[in-house]
């Protein structure tokens, strides 16, 4: 826990990822040492060794030294590469979204954070989740932009208004831990945080049931497409369908009119609900009206859930109001191991 | 070579000789004047105020953060209060600090000319300068701006109330002013060195001005566009940054970085290249690796238009993005090394004397490494994810700009306050706001280092408790640090008054700034000096009468 006093030098480590944060920060710490140590020394040691004996003396000239200037390119060059190197994959692990990830969406507003689960429970300010499986956040925001920031996860991620951006961690450690926001959002930027709540799977469970929500990020997505915005007039298929078919076009390649294609993801569904002239599917004509203006940011989260859902999309359906327990069954025991 | 034979130490300062300061009193007679010394002495005191005004802002913003809630600024104050210090500090102090006051006073004595290039030109960007900053403190005053000094889109377009333009529209208008600054030291430095004044000749402080003045003409116009797309937007919703509107918010932060972070060396170069001279100085040797100092400098200005994303790790660029913009981070960081090695090795065998402009130089050498090595950290792209936005990325480029480019800045004055006053300032007040200045530094910006790594987020009005002793701890070397700065106005105010009579040569040094009178007279020489030598060259051939200046240093101990 984090109601501490006293001041720890670095924060918890608290996901799968901080170990490797933390020992690209020792091995930066080293290289500085190594660095500062010879510079100090010499800045010192030459400072007292040479100081002035009498006035105005006149030293020997040096001009300089090739090889010596060669030898200290070239080894700053070696160090910094190998600092690179290190950040780039440590940096891949942080961004790299892995595979059968749990998901959750986050949508920031000034200023504050509303979380809502797969399986619909919503919150704000907090984030539970449980230990050991790796959680997948799709972010995006209602007005300027924001940071969702974990220093004990050792990870962080702008959201941006009108796109979605994503972060994933594996939380390693039962626990509270502070979430902050870290882009300057406006006047109550500092107010605008809560905190991060891992618990065991079992614990996550109770949570999960006793904060059962009227409908899923799916469910709600449903209500929207077929009775609110009337989607299904056009989309739902049979014989009136003029728009695209949405059934199994998630994650896959779209053909477009005018030749070019695109991959069918969050952004693009997103975009399409939005401006849906900008990228027409190729056999259709460009007839459907834009909703810009008349679905929340929280609204196109769930119309895009409900879309994934109907390519029967793996974390959509971890989110499928109809069996949560037996999706979250299967992932404890591996999670209660690795404690 | 007449002019090495007339290489003297306290001669030719009778009063009756006529200098760039008492050629003339009246008030037209400074505010007309084409006169690049009296432009420079000008800048120095408006940058004075400028820099006066940064520091009560941040002192505002230490006293706020003693105490974790947010209770002597209300947030909305506190907000606009950093953004008022970053704006001033940035635009009004760093940016024309060093270029626009010792630059514009020695750039034309060190390559031996009567004036720069266009004399009517350097009046002009002190003039926009003025207007600039005018509109700055006009908006500051009315109600001020809560955006950081950052202006990120979509705030700063579509959610801010406060006076964005009128702020944008000062730092505009005074971006001209480092344009026409940086034209005129390119024109200068091509065509009006001295007979004999070949380009590696040229004291490093002119190497660093030249790459300086390069970044300067072709990174500010990108400034300004950005700007003007920010008033575009502003007042008719076009839609280039607002998402709502079809604009990218990203956007803004390209445009913007790819100015700012060119800016950050800007104010970096000037300040190395016032090192450059120090080390030699007060080692009384020659820079050790010239022509590497130089390309160096140039090396540092071209990179550095390619670093910007390296601001925006994670601003949703691509991950492939980040990492060559991490790559080339790291690229940029080795000419700097080699400028820390040079100039380590220069003091070797040399003889080392600590005056105070040397112990300023000694505290940069210390505080930029510091400053240079966090720059790895945050250039290591994985471990940027954690540090960037927090406390971290405060403390690094305070060392940079702080530690680097102030103690550089320091340091120049004090070394050529004799030649610009023609008097001495008081070598133990000296020393003394050197320490204070550097340990007052550390113990600021030492401790949000740690506080960073805890994950202590910037632009806070309000934190969590367990953040507070680091932060009494910062507020303590502040005050400290405050005094050490406040010291050099007073002594050196008073010098002008009842400081000793500087002479000619103080330190028996072989730059040409030194071969002149103290002050200098308008047109800078009594005759346009043959250079015969190469920079830095304390035996012979430079002419250098030591056993006189030690026959006279013992009857009047100058320094």
């Amino acid at each position: 826990m984090q109601d501490l006093t006293w001041v720890p030098l670095f924060p918890e480590e608290a996901s799968s990822f901080a170990w490797q944060v933390d020992a690209l920060y020792f091995y930066l710490i080293a290289v500085s040492l190594f660095f500062g140590v010879i510079v100090v020394a010499g800045v010192i040691g030459f400072a007292i060794k040479y100081r002035e004996k009498e006035k105005f003396a006149t030293p020997p000239e040096i001009h300089g030294s090739i090889p010596l200037e060669l030898f200290w390119s070239f080894v700053p060059f070696v160090v910094s590469m190998t600092i690179f190197l290190g950040g780039a994959v440590v940096y891949y692990n942080q961004y790299k979204i892995p595979e059968d990830t749990m998901e959750i969406y986050v949508v920031g507003k000034q200023w504050m954070w509303k979380v809502q689960h797969g399986t619909g429970q919503r919150e704000i300010n907090e984030l539970h989740v449980p230990v050991g499986r790796k959680v997948k956040l799709t972010m995006t925001t209602e007005d300027v932009l924001h940071d969702f920031f974990i220093p004990a996860f050792r990870t962080k991620a702008d959201v941006v208004p009108g796109r979605y951006t994503t972060m994933w961690f594996e939380a390693t450690k039962p626990g509270k831990y502070r979430l902050f926001c870290a882009e300057y959002c406006g006047l109550n930027h500092s107010g605008m945080g809560g905190w991060v709540y891992v618990m065991e799977q079992k614990d996550f469970d109770n949570w999960l049931a006793g904060n059962l929500s009227d409908q899923t990020p799916v469910q709600q997505g449903e209500d929207l497409f077929t009775n609110k915005l009337g989607c299904a007039s056009c989309h739902a298929g049979g014989q009136n369908q003029r728009g695209a078919v949405l059934e199994g076009i998630f994650g896959k390649e779209v053909k477009l009119v005018g030749g070019q294609t695109v991959i069918a993801d969050e952004e693009y569904i997103r975009n399409s609900i939005l401006n849906p002239a900008g990228q027409v599917v190729e056999g259709y004509q460009p007839i459907m009206p834009t909703f810009k203006g008349q679905v929340t940011e929280e609204q196109l989260v769930a119309l895009v859930a409900y879309i994934k859902s109907l390519s029967g999309d793996a974390s959509a359906t971890t989110a499928a109001p109809s069996a949560p327990a037996a999706t979250m069954t299967p992932q404890a025991e591996p999670a209660d191991a690795s404690n | 070579m007449e002019n090495v034979d007339s290489i003297n130490t306290g001669e030719g300062q009778g009063e009756e000789k006529v200098n760039y300061l008492t050629n003339g009193f009246s008030i037209k007679s400074w505010l007309l004047t084409k006169d690049h010394k009296r432009i420079a002495i000008m800048y120095l005191i408006s940058v004075s105020v400028f820099f006066f005004i940064g520091g009560i802002y941040a002192s505002l913003i230490r006293l706020e953060l003693l105490t974790p809630a947010s209770d002597l600024l209300e947030s909305g104050t506190y907000n606009k209060v950093f953004t008022g210090h970053g704006v001033i500090m940035v635009f009004f102090f760093l940016i024309p600090a060093i270029p626009a006051i010792l630059g514009n006073f020695l750039l034309p004595i060190m390559i031996g000319a009567k004036d720069l290039a266009f004399p009517r030109i350097n009046l002009l960007s002190l003039y926009i300068y003025w207007v600039g900053g005018a509109f700055t403190m006009y908006a500051l005053l009315q109600g001020g701006v809560d955006t950081g000094w950052t202006f990120y889109t979509p705030y700063s377009t579509t959610f801010s109330n406060s006076y964005v333009m009128a702020v944008g529209l000062g730092v505009f208008i005074n971006g001209f002013s480092s344009i026409l600054t940086g034209l005129n030291f390119i024109v200068t430095t091509h065509t009006m060195r001295a007979p004999g004044m070949t380009w590696f000749r040229l004291p490093l402080f002119v190497w660093a001005h030249y790459a300086t003045s390069l970044v300067m003409i072709l990174g500010t116009p990108v400034v300004a566009i950005t700007i003007l797309l920010l008033a575009v937007e502003r007042f008719t919703q076009t839609g280039i940054f607002d998402p709502a509107l079809g604009g990218d918010p990203i956007l803004f932060q390209h445009l913007f970085w790819f100015y700012s972070h060119p800016a950050v060396y800007i104010m970096i170069l000037p300040s190395m290249g016032v090192i450059s001279e120090l080390m030699s100085s007060f080692s009384r040797k020659k820079i050790f690796g010239y022509e590497f100092i130089a390309f160096s400098s140039i090396a540092i200005a071209v990179f550095g238009f390619l670093v910007w994303g390296h601001h925006m790790f994670v601003s949703g660029q691509s991950i492939y993005a980040g990492l060559v913009f991490s790559f080339l981070t790291m690229v940029v960081a080795v000419p700097s090394a080699i400028k820390m090695f040079n100039w380590t090795a220069t003091m070797y065998k040399g003889s080392v004397s600590y005056d105070t402009p040397m112990l300023y130089a000694i505290g940069f050498l210390g505080l930029f490494l510091v400053g240079g090595l966090t720059g790895l950290f945050l250039g290591s792209i994985g471990l940027t994810v954690h540090l960037t936005d927090t406390y971290f990325i405060v403390a690094h480029f305070h060392y940079v700009m702080v530690g680097g480019t102030v103690l550089g800045y320091l340091g120049g004055i004090h070394y050529w306050w004799p030649k610009m006053t023609g008097r001495m300032y008081s070598e133990f007040w000296g020393k003394i706001s050197a320490m204070l200045v550097f340990i007052g530094f550390n113990l600021t910006f030492f401790p949000q280092f740690i506080l960073g790594y805890q994950g202590m987020p910037r632009r806070y009005a309000a934190y969590p408790e367990e953040f507070q002793v680091l932060n009494i701890f910062s507020t303590a070397g502040a005050s400290v640090l405050g005094i050490g700065m406040v010291l050099p106005v007073i002594y050196l105010v008073a010098s002008l008054i009842n400081g000793k009579k500087a002479g000619d040569n103080p330190w028996l040094l072989p730059g040409l700034e030194w071969r002149t009178s103290s002050p200098p007279p308008t047109f800078n020489f009594e005759e346009t000096p043959v250079i015969t030598w190469e920079a830095y060259s304390f035996g012979e051939e430079s002419g250098l009468d030591i056993d006189k200046a030690r026959r006279e240093s013992r009857v009047s101990p100058t320094a």
